[in-house]
């Protein structure tokens, strides 16, 4: 039976080859902060990091994460991003906000000072309905408070 | 409090992940639903049999045509569901709906909007209206334009999909649903389903957006519910995202022809409007001529709207439904009037200002438009230095357009507040936070009022087992709707509080008010809120609130006017919008924070709505082209230019014991409108079709050069 590597923590899965990494962290694990939006890898809603890269989980095959660490929203509860994103009120409806939180830690993990266009640029691959990008840029950019 | 920037109470859990949405609920034995959904836009279900899917691995129940109301044999629209199936993994529902047998019958769609009214096919009767004397009007006039506008098809495309959890428990039902209107899913499931009211509980805590598309009861409802009872197991059911973009709804395309002719001097003599709107099978006919009736004074408006009935998908609510189209194409009609009787457009503006309701005369609540104008004269005075920045590739111009709404709001609804003994306050109420920061708001008022801090506030919403009545997210109603009911709730529980007061410290209760968690004596004296709320031990104070009625004879609406800067190449018809000046009248501000978040997010819907985003239907079969997330393209982050946000922040003394107007809508009403008459100031080019493509702008380009050849005097801006 492999072991998932999940915030830390080791959880033996026994499951379908096929399913989702998405699907095992929401249904088998509980872990409902990463949120499934299209399904099909277009919004970025379901975005996690293995190693640290962003990935879209809803397309990743959890069979395929192999010895990765996955790190999902439950695991950057207290990073200074999410305190970030309330002050400067970066979300509204907050669907779309878990993943937004897991793309932008990776950025800054990787560039600690983005500029404009390089935020931009990393956060293109979360869409927000609701249109918070003025304030999700704002987040960003002053994420250290 | 009121007036200051707050940060959203519930921010943390959604950014936490830790807010539970319909989509994360899980219940033990939970069933998974898939629908079989029509592949053609129209055909009849000639014969159909469910027993192998119902006899598949996993499968608990299997059902078809006529199970419940809305799942018929008679599919109307494609992807409309005819059959549903439920079992104990999504996968198992959805591989037992290939082996459902159904012989389909093909039929021929009507799919064209202006066949369709020729034809009488009509969703609603056509509303006509008429003021003054529109001949007359027009023979007045010294200029007329009359221009055709086209309106393209859009999804609401929310983040979390319709979807919902059925579970029955003895003789009543629970439902988890993704909803603007706990309330009215009570009311009209118990109809369905023969219930007492109090027999359905309807929960929705968070929901991912809805923007007008969750307002009630549909079918993958019914058919939830009765999948749970058939099984008696709990039953979800999620539309796919492919399914989202086919069935949840959507704002329906037009085809518009606009008229208005002034005199010299500029005022309007004769405004008037011919609205086809293409709604699909189903909806309802929404006010695409409201902007041309309310905006300006002109005595001599006529205005018709048709509701074609087509084998679509029906049109749903969609942020400011109709005023969005029809502010389009009124706003670019106006301007190209103004340049044609040279007058400045914020001058015709303002000079055909109504200081009195257009259609009946009633004096307004409140409208701080003209002082929206008055903010926005130092914005359009830049647009000579904006233009000057042109070279022979990019051209660079200003537009603007004026906004009217509704976002009054109204009665009934209902609030309670409870005081405990450790001096906080917890407002509840059956209403639901769509997203816009409504909880937020709602502890901001009910702090206000008793004296507190926002952090000693609890807001308890989304479960109709728990609180009163409350109004639909709807119509930017939800603040000016509940937040009087709560400030009077507050009130309430303040009096009860007071009353206690007066009599320990031997006090007249005139006396007396709360303040920073004091209660404070006129004459001296201050004692904390605990020295009385700590009498009350285990029990609690309950204040009630009700919203009273809107001022009687007047006319409560929203204001405001937008201003673009775009730059236009005039090569490809790249067009990038460069700044966005908002300026909005919606009353007092409660959290201005929130606020300009609605307008950012209003505004960059729009900017999706102008540019990009488009369902695209087969015009041969009706089936739909643009069913995922990278084929129907909302904007992203990168697309959003610099927003400026300037709320007028006047309380509406007439409106309610709060004085505030709605925000949900107003902001996405002018900005396709604001930026079609920059690009015609940048280059001479009228684009009357969106979204704006390369292609329409390239073609207005071309149409511009040749008018601008044949007239050479009359020549556009560029």
């Amino acid at each position: 039976m492999p072991d998932l590597r999940v915030n830390g923590h080791d959880y033996a899965f026994d499951t379908n080859v096929g399913r989702s990494l998405a699907d095992v962290l929401r249904e088998d694990l509980g872990l409902t902060g990463t949120k499934v939006a299209c399904g099909e890898g277009h919004c970025g809603a379901c975005t996690v990091q293995l190693d640290g890269v962003p990935v879209l989980s809803c397309i990743t095959l959890v069979h395929t994460v192999g010895a990765r660490e996955v790190t999902t929203i439950e695991g950057l509860r207290d990073h200074p991003l999410v305190s970030a994103f309330v002050r400067t009120d970066a979300l509204q409806c907050g669907f779309c906000t878990p993943g937004q939180i897991v793309s932008a830690a990776a950025l800054v993990a990787s560039n600690p000072d983005p500029t404009h266009e390089e935020i931009r640029h990393g956060m293109a691959g979360n869409l927000c309905r609701c249109g918070t990008y003025p304030r999700i840029e704002e987040a960003i950019a002053t994420w250290r408070g | 409090m009121v007036g200051r920037d707050s940060p959203r109470l519930d921010g943390l859990a959604k950014a936490r992940g830790e807010a539970r949405y319909t989509a994360d609920v899980q219940l033990p034995g939970m069933l998974h639903t898939a629908l079989l959904h029509s592949p053609f836009a129209r055909s009849r279900v000639r014969r159909i049999d469910v027993a192998a899917a119902e006899a598949a691995p996993g499968v608990r129940a299997a059902i078809g045509p006529g199970a419940v109301e809305g799942l018929e044999a008679e599919a109307e629209y494609e992807g409309y569901a005819v059959a549903a199936v439920a079992a104990e993994t999504l996968d198992q529902a959805e591989a037992a709906l290939q082996l459902i047998d159904i012989d389909w019958e093909e039929l021929e769609p009507l799919l064209d909007a202006t066949v369709a009214v020729e034809r009488g096919s009509l969703v609603a009767d056509s509303r006509r209206y008429e003021r003054g004397d529109y001949e007359r009007g027009l023979g007045e006039a010294d200029a007329v334009v009359d221009s055709e506008y086209r309106t393209q098809t859009l999804n609401h495309n929310s983040m979390e999909t319709h979807q919902c959890v059925c579970e029955w428990r003895g003789d009543g039902i629970d439902v988890h649903i993704s909803t603007q209107y706990i309330w009215g899913v009570r009311r009209d499931l118990a109809k369905a389903l023969g219930l007492p009211e109090d027999k359905v509980r309807v929960v929705c805590e968070f929901m991912g957006g809805g923007f007008g598309s969750k307002a009630g009861v549909d079918s993958s409802l019914l058919l939830t519910a009765e999948l749970a009872r058939l099984t008696g197991r709990p039953v979800r059911c999620a539309l796919t995202r492919r399914a989202e973009n086919m069935i949840s709804g959507n704002r329906n395309a037009t085809l518009q022809r606009v008229t208005a002719g002034a005199r010299a001097d500029g005022t309007l003599t004769v405004l008037g409007g011919e609205y086809t709107c293409a709604l699909g099978w189903d909806g309802w006919l929404p006010p695409t001529a409201g902007p041309t009736q309310l905006l300006y004074a002109c005595e001599n408006v006529r205005t018709v709207e048709h509701g074609a009935k087509l084998n679509l998908p029906p049109m749903a609510a969609f942020r400011a439904p109709g005023f969005v189209e029809g502010t389009w194409s009124l706003e670019c009609v106006l301007d190209k009037l103004a340049a044609q009787v040279g007058v400045d457009p914020l001058e015709l503006r303002k000079l055909n200002y109504a200081h009195a309701d257009a259609m009946d005369g009633r004096p307004y609540s409140s409208k701080g438009l003209m002082e929206c104008y008055r903010r926005a004269e130092p914005h359009w005075e830049r647009r000579h230095e904006v233009r000057a920045r042109s070279d022979e590739i990019w051209k660079r111009g200003m537009g603007m357009a004026s906004q009217i709404w509704y976002g009054g709001g109204g009665p009934p609804s209902y609030a309670w507040v409870r005081l405990g003994s450790d001096g906080r306050a917890n407002v509840v109420t059956a209403m639901q936070d769509i997203g816009t920061g409504t909880r937020t708001a709602m502890a901001m008022i009910a702090a206000e009022e008793l004296g507190l801090t926002v952090d000693q506030v609890e807001v308890q919403l989304g479960d109709s087992a728990r609180g009163p009545f409350a109004v639909v997210s709807g119509g930017s109603s939800t603040l000016p709707s509940m937040g009087p009911a709560v400030r009077s709730a507050a009130a309430d529980a303040a009096r009860q509080v007071i009353e206690l007061a007066a009599q320990r410290f031997e006090r007249e209760e005139r006396l007396l008010s709360l303040k920073g968690g004091n209660i404070v004596s006129s004459d001296g004296g201050s004692w904390p809120l605990a020295e009385i709320t700590g009498l009350l031990e285990d029990g609690q104070i309950l204040g009630k609130g009700a919203r009273g009625p809107n001022p009687t004879g007047m006319r409560v609406l929203t204001f405001g006017i937008q201003l673009a800067e775009v730059a236009v190449d005039v090569g490809t018809g790249e067009v990038v919008v460069e700044k966005v000046v908002a300026i909005h009248d919606v009353g007092r501000v409660i959290n201005p924070l929130g606020a300009r978040s609605q307008i950012e997010g209003g505004i960059i819907q729009a900017l999706g709505h102008t540019f990009s985003e488009a369902r695209l239907d087969d015009p041969q079969t009706g089936t739909i082209l643009t069913r995922t997330l990278d084929s129907y393209k909302v904007p992203t982050i990168a697309d959003v230019p610099e927003i400026v946000c300037d709320l007028v922040d006047e309380p509406d003394v007439h409106l309610t014991n709060l004085g505030s107007k709605g925000l949900g809508e107003p902001p996405i009403v002018p900005t396709a409108a604001a930026i079609a008459n920059a690009i015609r100031d940048a280059t001479g080019a009228d684009v009357t079709s969106l979204p704006i493509t390369r292609e329409e702008i390239l073609r207005a380009l071309r149409d511009a050069e040749a008018r601008r050849r044949k007239e050479p005097v009359a020549a556009g801006a560029a």
